[in-house]
């Protein structure tokens, strides 16, 4: 599950620049304003160089607002470049102190200096270089051991050319040849611009708004309202609304597929049961595996049942050990430790079993009965097993029905669900007769797949509740994980239910369209 | 279900033809079976042991089938049960006939049971088989469906255990008695020492097979144990049999004793052993009985094999079946079920059957198992549906439930808004030209709030914010509902779509957030988010709008269509309806989202 927060925002959000950079931002509006308003009332601004100069504003901040504009297209800005000369390291120490050669000469006295002590006075790079350009300029005298001046009187031209480039002004190409192979001076290209109202031109630049907001409709400024471009390429914001169970969705379609086939619901609210209920009243043998201790959670407190209706336990009691109504019965003892046992329902047809038996002690009437809740079994938790989940159940009690009848409600039932090609299985289940398996036709697997269980519940089970011998009980019933893993493609069953569910699963999951 | 392994080249053999996977599949379906696994024995072993595909193991490459079998079908928990059945389900073979051996009283095996055993395992039940001839495979099959039985019906051992005897290495009379541990010795199947069972007790303590079956008696004073006459020890039942009496491919004769603490599940079990493998006695289906007899004179002669008669109508089965077949067919499809029938006619001209369920059958209990078999053998498939009376609903409107309560889990609050409203309102004020094209004009408006019906839900949900100024911003409503345009294709010349409309309203637009919601409708429905000019999903385009602001709104295309527009509602717009706040606005078709 991708997380939403690290998609692209179609605008991002508008970020107040740091408290530190204010000053800059000041200097920043004073430089846009500037270039802005001289353009208001001139042409052209020739020289961004000549332009900061006279607004007494650096270069690199009027640079950096034209270029800013130049992307709006709120001025036209054309390059210019020009090969300026500046001072090389050398060049800056003579155009402060003089040149060597002046030195030099300043440091001879007219009665002339030894070598050694004119060496020692300047320095050895001084002396050297002063020396050959003092010989040059037929400035001074060099003994073999003597120096002495040549001429009264020199002026240093070198200082003064380096100390006019430094200012920037002009000298003759022969004098730049000289201060170049002294290697006082360096060429430097400069980059400036010179600009014109672009298509966009405005007096006053505005930022472009992300958004409409309340002041613009109050200031009427909407009309003017430039907004940045919207990325419809990104998501928009994601939603923070809470979502429902992705079970619990199909749970609701399934409710209202019952409804629509005439079914009403059972009371399910009661998960511990009886044995008797869960099982012996259901003609379920106390020794059928299901029984034992590791199918079934069995209950240490409350461990057994207090009250069971004595008249009808008996009945159950007679056709599991010799039968009757037609039946051969078990042929076993039947012990009422064993019914008493309480137990976490291991299906909701315990349900069942208490609504047939309230059903039979009225007139009879026929009646179509659904529930859709908790079950518990003594399982290993696996990806397709869990110690709880959802049993679907569905069941109509009326005289005269078949399995025609309970195919036909089959067809109905799973065609809703997307299911329109089943077929049936004989199958064993201890409280149904004839019981058939359901496999349905999977079009998105190509292959058939069980669906669920169904039957027609025993006269063994019936007959001693008190209804009457023609009435029959179809049912049938399935999970509520299977169909909802089938339908969203989840394999983990623990992906869907419980507490290791992705909570990115429930948020992005779909409605639910069974039944519709 | 229990699941019964069988080499699949055995089983063909014994149904006398081949069959396709396919079609050996369908059989098992048909007849209530499945194919669960098709394997070898080399992968068996190779799973047993966590192998790997190139390891060599042991076992050999003949395929094997694994077969589920209902759980009440104890005769189809062996190869020979099974093929017997589908043999006469498809027709090949009639009903065995199984029977008792006509010997006399005083010839027969006696087996007498002492006064204790009812402290402990109370029930014996005995028969023989007599000249049976084993090979490799039925031998195996023999044990096979011993373990089998105990692992179901016997439950593990504790209400039955089945204990098998070559006859000619021991003599009747034989007890069944129950005796203090300490004074019970022998030598065990498997062991080369005498054992006291106490002490034998605790040396399987260690025994991984039969670790699990010692607490049937080891709290109890006394042990059950058969003895032949020369007290010779049998069994220690339900733990293991002597070694003495132990039986092998070459034994002739073979005695079965079941003892048991539930006698109708041990009289099932000795009937399953014998009717499966009878079929290997030099007088096929016929078993030799054995007297038993309790500590207050009361002898059984056993086992019972003589079918159980139950009385049918053909009424009941047609009406269980939901079918209406003539006697002889029902006859018919009873035979293929290894049931026989008699039919017999009432003086009410009520056709009845007398079905004689056989020994093998004993999970039929009632005449609803019979009308099952009927059903079973006809075809669950060619059973016609019979269709309930049910409702189907509307399928737009349950959607359109659905999608409103999605809308709702996302914080906005539903608005019902009327359907007429004012020409101005569908037109002008939304910024819209009407190019007489669109809307349904009223001819006899009462007053000018009913001129038109709305073509779109815009108006009305700006209505709704306009006359809630004074509610805490941002407001988030929506709704769901149908809007009318002029279609030529009708015959009345206009039709209904169902539109949803979202409105947020605060002191920024919402833009991003309307943009989010069509978002989250496009996740909730399956949508997904694709790029322009792909038609799997839907994607977002810049679009021209009079009631939206330019450059903030968007169409929205589904699947290559247009559905809807959303956008910034423009200023003008806010202003002709009232609204001081900017708004953002969505409205879309969710009928092409159906």
């Amino acid at each position: 599950m991708k997380d939403k927060d690290k998609e692209p925002r179609a605008v991002a959000a508008d970020s107040l620049p740091p408290p530190s950079s204010a000053v800059a931002s000041s200097v920043k509006r004073m430089a846009e304003e500037a270039v802005l308003g001289f353009l208001e009332k001139n042409d052209e601004i020739k020289d961004s160089g000549d332009f900061a100069a006279e607004k007494g504003i650096s270069h690199e901040e009027i640079v950096n607002v034209i270029k800013s504009l130049n992307g709006f297209r709120f001025v036209d800005a054309q390059d210019i470049k020009k090969e300026r000369w500046q001072l090389t390291a050398e060049g800056k120490t003579y155009a402060a102190n003089g040149s060597p050669e002046f030195q030099l000469f300043m440091a001879v006295p007219a009665d002339g200096i030894s070598r050694a002590a004119l060496q020692k006075k300047l320095g050895d790079s001084v002396f050297k270089i002063g020396c050959q350009q003092a010989i040059k300029n037929k400035w001074a005298e060099m003994g073999k051991s003597q120096v002495s001046r040549k001429v009264a009187h020199v002026d240093d031209n070198v200082k003064d050319m380096l100390v006019k480039i430094n200012n920037g002004e002009a000298l003759n190409q022969e004098d730049i040849d000289a201060l170049k192979r002294r290697k006082l001076i360096s060429p430097q290209v400069w980059k400036g611009y010179s600009v014109k109202k672009g298509p966009n031109y405005a007096p006053k630049r505005r930022k472009p708004a992300t958004d409409l907001i309340r002041e613009n409709l109050q200031s009427g400024e909407w009309k003017e309202l430039q907004f940045k471009e919207y990325n419809f390429l990104a998501k928009g914001f994601p939603i923070e609304g809470g979502s429902l169970h992705p079970l619990l969705k199909v749970r609701r379609q399934m409710q209202m597929i019952f409804l629509q086939m005439g079914f009403e619901e059972m009371p399910t609210n009661n998960y511990v049961e009886s044995s008797f209920w869960n099982f012996d009243a259901l003609f379920q043998p106390q020794q059928h595996p299901a029984r034992d201790s590791h199918d079934t959670f069995f209950l240490k407190e409350p461990s057994t049942t207090k009250m069971l209706p004595e008249d009808y336990v008996e009945r159950v009691k007679q056709i599991h050990e010799s039968g009757g109504h037609g039946s051969r019965g078990y042929g076993y003892d039947w012990k009422r430790e064993e019914a008493n046992k309480n137990l976490l329902r291991t299906h909701t047809t315990a349900v069942s079993s208490r609504m047939l038996y309230a059903l039979a002690k009225k007139p009879f009437e026929a009646k179509r009965y659904y529930s859709i809740d908790r079950v518990f079994r003594n399982e290993a938790v696996d990806r397709t097993h869990l110690a709880e989940f959802h049993q679907i159940e569905g069941l109509i009690c009326d005289r005269g029905l078949s399995l025609g009848d309970l195919q036909g409600v089959l067809h109905d039932f799973f065609s809703r669900l997307g299911m329109s090609k089943l077929r049936f299985k004989p199958a064993y289940n201890p409280y149904t007769e004839p019981s058939m398996e359901i496999f349905g036709y999977h079009e998105g697997l190509k292959k058939w797949v069980e669906v669920g269980n169904s039957g027609m519940f025993r006269p063994e089970m019936l007959l001693p509740m008190g209804l009457p011998e023609d009435v029959t009980v179809i049912a049938w019933g399935l999970s509520l994980e299977r169909p909802t893993m089938i339908l969203y493609g989840i394999d983990n069953i623990r992906d869907l239910f419980g507490h290791k569910v992705d909570l990115g699963l429930i948020k992005s999951n779909p409605i639910c369209r069974i039944g519709i | 279900m229990p699941t019964v392994s069988v080499g699949r080249d055995l089983l063909f053999q014994a149904l006398g033809r081949t069959y396709t996977q396919d079609e050996f599949d369908e059989l098992c379906f048909e007849f209530g079976i499945e194919l669960d696994d098709v394997t070898t024995e080399k992968a068996i072993i190779r799973k047993e042991k966590h192998l790997k595909e190139e390891d060599e193991t042991g076992g050999d490459e003949e395929i094997i089938y694994k077969i589920d079998v209902p759980a009440n079908r104890y005769d189809l928990l062996c190869l020979e049960g099974l093929v017997q059945s589908l043999r006469i389900f498809c027709g090949v073979d009639s009903v065995p006939n199984y029977k008792l051996a006509g010997i006399s009283k005083e010839s027969m095996l006696k087996m007498h049971v002492k006064p204790e055993t009812s402290l402990i395992r109370p029930y014996v039940v005995c028969a023989v088989l007599r000249g049976i001839t084993f090979d490799e495979a039925r031998y195996n099959s023999f044990i096979d469906l011993q373990d089998k039985l105990h692992q179901n019906i016997c439950r593990r051992r504790t209400l039955v255990a089945i204990g098998t005897h070559d006859l000619d290495t021991v003599d009747g009379p034989f007890t069944y008695e129950a005796l203090p541990p300490s004074e019970i010795e022998f030598k065990p199947l498997k062991q080369v020492e005498t054992f006291r069972a106490d002490k034998l007790m605790e040396f399987y303590k260690s025994d991984l097979k039969l670790k699990k079956f010692l607490h049937i008696i080891e709290d109890s004073p006394v042990f059950p144990v058969i003895y032949d006459r020369n007290r010779t020890v049998l069994s220690l039942p339900p733990i293991i049999n002597g070694a003495h009496s132990a039986i092998s491919l070459k034994t002739k004769n073979v005695f079965i004793e079941c003892t048991a603490t539930d006698l109708t599940k041990a009289k099932i079990v000795l009937n399953t052993m014998v009717t499966m493998f009878s079929v290997y006695c030099e007088r096929k289906f016929e078993v030799e009985p054995v007297e038993v007899t309790y500590s207050d004179g009361k002898s059984y002669i056993c086992p019972e094999l003589s079918p159980y008669d139950m009385k049918v109508s053909l009424s009941y089965i047609n009406r269980i079946a939901g079918v209406s077949l003539e006697a002889n067919k029902v006859a018919g499809l009873l035979n293929k079920m290894q049931l026989h029938v008699e039919q017999s006619v009432s003086e009410d001209n009520e056709c009845t059957f007398i079905v004689s369920v056989p020994p093998t059958r004993s999970d039929v209990l009632h005449a609803c198992d019979v009308a099952e078999d009927v059903a079973i053998a006809y075809g669950f498939n060619k059973i016609p549906k019979q269709i309930l009376a049910s409702l189907k609903p509307l399928p737009l409107n349950q959607f359109s439930d659905l999608i409103r309560t999605e809308i709702a889990l996302c914080g906005y609050t539903e608005v019902l808004t009327w359907i007429l409203c004012s020409y101005k309102e569908n037109f002008p004020m939304l910024n819209r030209k009407d190019d007489k094209s669109t809307a349904v004009i009223i001819g006899n408006p009462r007053s000018a709030d009913f001129e038109v019906v709305r073509s779109s839900l815009m108006a009305g949900i700006l209505k709704t914010a306009a006359h809630n100024k004074d509610h805490p911003k941002p407001i988030k409503i929506f709704e769901v509902g149908d809007v009318t345009v002029l279609d030529e294709l009708k015959d009345v010349g206009a039709s209904n779509h169902r539109q949803l409309a979202a409105l947020y309203c605060g002191a920024t637009s919402g833009f991003e957030l309307i943009h989010g919601l069509v978002d989250r409708i496009m996740e909730v429905t399956g949508t997904s988010f694709v790029l322009a000019g792909n038609n799997t999903g839907y994607c977002i385009e810049l679009s021209d709008e009079p009631e939206f602001l330019s450059g903030r709104q968007a169409n929205i295309i589904y699947k290559g269509k247009r559905i809807g527009t959303f956008g910034i509602v423009h200023p003008q717009v806010l202003e002709n309806f009232d609204i001081p706040d900017p708004c953002s606005f969505v409205e879309l078709n969710i009928e092409s989202l159906l």
